[in-house]
């Protein structure tokens, strides 16, 4: 069922993911592909030049996006693919988003219809130069018949066909109708990437920044229907609390207020307007059974880990598996040459700008959602649940999100799944919009969850490891998974396995354990990296100081040694246009971490001072192979992007509870980075001619590395051995 | 009770409450959507507007509080203001739900100091967060702006 889904080495986790939830699906049906399956019962009207391409008469070309666009520039990249191999004019090129249609626009890395793992640009590569490509054969050969001249003569530019010998020229608009009764080529001829015009340019821009400059872009929270209502939900303080009983009677009598019901997540409150359902979900008093919660500070969940490392608590269910086992290590050697360590992560909160919401429509078996719909397959499954109906029945029309690094997707649509259950009971096919509050999205879990760390290294001689044991314990993200996970879970251990470093020591001991709790966790951009590429290069500067080398030499021979010749190429670029080995900025401390994600390889290099008592990034060099550059301003972007959410994070990100009670509620207490505390990022691309990987996630998880790495620098500077930096 | 506000320009008679936040007076009852909805205790600038020019922070203004101030939106901006265009050439918006409220801080703050030091940017800035991280973009758009004297809507 699964066959063509071969995870490779990096980002397979997140395929897994949703094949799994595929394959949930798939136990509806048997004897058809998943993606067949589970586009069954949708209608999706596909053009002459197939799903991802409309061309109207005016000339203007429109570009049907399978992915959701939530800041990452994917629209731009997508678009600029099929305009290379089209050869259209760009200026007429549009980007509209794909409806929910697993058959026509699964991800092909995922073999589901969804956005995640960086895969958009990678996975749409060869399919969007393909349609491309066939439209273009498609126009050639109208061409050809309408201007009476060889096919083979004609060239194409800008949305114009033109016969050079003759003169004679025709446009898209012109020949569109004749181009949509061609037959598509069943193998159409590709560009030679030599030839590209458009891609790796600067002209590639993105196509919704008037859009979203002028408040006319389209978000879930901006959706307003005729006789829509609006919904907010009381959900308990702790973690697996239920509903024991609720009075309704204060809500009620709140001007607007049209109902209030218990759903399995809480109680909602729907309303005329948002203000009146957050007043009368402030008056509704509910009781919760609480003999199920979580009941656990966040405090007692990292000492539970702790334990785990010292063998408390290890069991035949709860053990240590390993992830990479080589030679024998080291255990006797003491003094000089041991390096020992542990390193402890928060929980995080993905706080993109705008909280979590959907609008959910619901008349008898049929259900349609207008939002932002990050895993279009996963929300049908799940909303076909509610509803009884097939999954692919289910409509979404997905529109822009206020970011999402990872919480708009879930296993259980979460959000989604509450949305539905208000609108079944409201039915008729009147929308409810549910609205989250700041509050409700920071209480609402689905964190990056606790991860620690414990290392313990022994050098040779000349200061590098022979002997490295490393003991990781973290959440399972794919806990909730409807089909259990074979054997180890991969995000949990992603970036520490696979490691140059681990690769270049001779001796490996390396092992992860799992507990489970009661808190939600989730992917949070970047993943596993979000702590382990801390870990390995926090690590490897502080080996480096202790050997007495500079950290970029250091890191070039183990590099050497494991043949990572990625890592190297990017390392020296960023070296190089940083200016290492010259001085810094006055003041200023540099610090380098490299890491590979989601296939890309990033490099960067931080300075970094200290100033009123905080860390103060100014400038930071970004090298980065991401194979092929589709667009150049947007892969800058993505690196500024990162560096900015991995360094909030590294400053100031924690989520903690007391009791089992979340204690951050809105930025007044869960800080983020400020644009007067944001470093200024030089990105520079390694020239590759391999297939694109992604640029979402990769930038994300350096920078703290870097910073750490910075700080340890400095005159008299120290590890950092948990984050946040800043403590609150 | 009916309210009259003075928004964009236009004399609006709504019939929200006393005491609604007037981000939800321009979003539900008038259908201005550009401005948005982020935090809701005034910490993330995302429902950001102009009183009289004055940037304020909408979710937490109540509409009985507007009294005859003029109200100024994004949407009064047209698309084509300085600081929109300067937004457009350094593509600075990502997920661009922040957007409306950055722009209108900056807005406030060229009209105020038409030459703004890099300090007065983040002075004027730092209430508006940004988690896809635009923030040097906004900085590079408002210093862009600067050069092409931009102008406060007429309100």
């Amino acid at each position: 069922m699964n066959a063509h889904v071969k995870p490779a080495e990096t980002g397979a986790t997140r395929r897994d993911v949703v094949v799994g939830a595929t394959l949930a699906g798939g136990a509806l049906l048997v004897g058809c592909s998943p993606a067949d399956m589970l586009g069954m019962g949708a209608k999706t009207e596909v053009g002459a030049f197939g799903p991802f391409i409309k061309i109207a008469p005016d000339g203007v070309v429109t570009v049907i996006s399978k992915h959701i666009e939530f800041g990452q520039g994917n629209h731009a990249g997508l678009s600029a693919i099929v305009a290379e191999e089209l050869d259209a004019d760009w200026s007429k090129v549009k980007v509209e988003q794909a409806p929910a249609n697993t058959k026509l626009y699964a991800n092909t890395l995922m073999g589901a219809q969804g956005t995640g793992g960086s895969t958009a640009i990678a996975n749409s590569w060869m399919q969007l130069r393909q349609a491309g490509a066939a439209a273009r054969a498609m126009f050639v050969q109208a061409a050809a018949a309408k201007l009476g001249v060889p096919a083979g003569e004609l060239t194409v530019k800008d949305s114009v066909i033109s016969h050079a010998a003759s003169g004679k020229s025709a446009t898209f608009g012109e020949l569109v109708a004749e181009a949509a009764k061609v037959a598509p080529p069943e193998k159409p001829v590709l560009k030679d990437p030599k030839a590209f015009t458009l891609i790796g340019t600067d002209r590639v821009r993105r196509k919704d920044s008037q859009a979203k400059s002028e408040g006319s872009a389209r978000f879930t929270q901006d959706v307003q229907m005729p006789d829509m209502l609006t919904a907010m939900v009381a959900h308990p303080q702790r973690f697996g609390a239920k509903v024991k009983s609720f009075d309704a009677a204060e809500a009620k009598k709140i001007p607007g207020v049209v109902d209030v019901f218990e759903i399995p997540s809480g109680v909602a409150v729907v309303a005329e307007n948002t203000w009146a359902a957050k007043q009368g979900r402030e008056a509704v008093k509910v009781e919760w059974d609480e003999s199920e919660a979580e009941k656990r500070g966040s405090d007692q969940i990292l000492a539970m880990y702790k334990d785990l490392v010292a063998g408390k608590g290890v069991t035949d269910k709860l053990k240590w598996q390993s992830f990479d086992t080589r030679g024998a290590v080291d255990d006797k050697t003491t003094g000089a040459q041991v390096f020992e360590a542990t390193y402890d992560f928060p929980f995080l909160a993905h706080a993109a700008m705008e909280p979590m919401n959907c609008v959910a429509q619901v008349k008898g078996n049929n259900a349609k959602l207008t939002f932002g719909s990050q895993t279009p397959t996963v929300d049908q499954l799940n909303t076909a649940k509610i509803v009884l109906n097939l999954p692919g029945a289910i409509e979404i029309e997905t529109l822009f999100a206020g970011g999402s690094f990872g919480r708009r997707t879930n296993f259980q649509s979460d959000y989604v799944v509450e949305c539905v259950h208000i609108a079944k009971k409201i039915g008729k096919n009147r929308p409810v919009k549910l609205v989250w509050t700041r509050e409700d999205d920071m209480h609402g879990g689905y964190y990056r969850p606790i991860a620690h760390h414990a290392v313990r290294v022994v050098t040779d001689a000349e200061g590098y490891p022979s002997s490295w044991r490393h003991r990781i314990v973290t959440q399972s993200l794919m806990k909730g998974s409807p089909i259990p996970t074979k054997g180890l879970d991969e995000t949990a251990v992603e970036g520490c396995k696979g490691s140059p470093y681990l690769k270049a020591t001779p001796n490996v001991d390396a092992q992860a354990i799992l507990p489970e709790t009661g808190v939600p966790v989730l992917w949070w951009r970047s993943v596993g990296a979000t702590h382990t590429a801390y870990v390995m290069e926090h690590t490897i500067d502080q080996l480096a100081k202790k050997a007495g080398k500079d950290p970029v030499e250091y890191r070039r021979a183990l590099y050497t040694k494991a043949g990572a010749s990625r890592h190297l190429a990017a390392l020296n670029l960023a070296a190089e246009k940083a200016g290492w080995g010259a001085p810094p900025t006055a003041g200023y401390a540099r610090g380098v971490a490299v890491h590979e994600s989601f296939g890309s390889v990033v490099a960067q290099i931080a300075e970094v001072k200290m100033e009123n008592g905080e860390p103060r990034v100014g400038r930071v060099v970004v090298a980065v192979d991401c194979g092929v550059a589709i667009a150049p301003d947007q892969i800058a972007a993505q690196m500024e992007g990162g560096v900015c959410y991995g360094l909030s994070a590294a400053l100031f990100g924690a989520i903690t509870m007391k009791d089992g009670v979340v204690d951050q509620g809105n930025f007044d207490s869960y800080r983020v980075l400020r644009n007067s505390e944001a470093p200024t990022v030089e990105t520079y691309v390694v020239p590759s001619g391999n297939a694109p990987s992604g640029v979402g996630e990769p930038g994300t998880p350096v920078i703290a590395p870097a910073v750490a790495n910075a700080l340890l620098a400095l005159d008299g500077g120290q590890p950092t051995f948990a984050l946040p930096i800043m403590k609150a | 009770m009916a309210t009259t506000l003075d928004v964009n320009g236009k004399a609006m008679t709504v019939k929200a409450a006393p005491g609604t936040p007037l981000l939800w007076v321009l979003r539900d009852e008038l259908g201005l959507t550009g401005t948005k909805f982020g935090c809701g205790i005034a910490q993330c600038g995302a429902c950001t507007v102009l009183a009289d020019g004055q940037p304020i922070r909408a979710c937490s203004t109540p509409v009985d509080a507007v009294g005859g101030a003029k109200i100024t939106t994004i949407e009064s901006l047209g698309g084509q203001h300085p600081v929109q265009q300067a937004w457009v050439k350094h593509d600075v918006p990502q997920c661009g739900y922040c957007q409306s409220g950055q722009i209108m801080s900056a807005v406030a703050l060229l009209t105020a100091n038409p030459s703004p030091s890099d300090a007065d940017i983040d002075a004027a800035m730092d209430g508006n967060i940004c988690r896809c991280g635009t923030y040097q973009r906004i900085r590079a758009a408002i210093k862009d702006a600067a050069g092409a004297a931009p102008s406060a809507p007429q309100a």
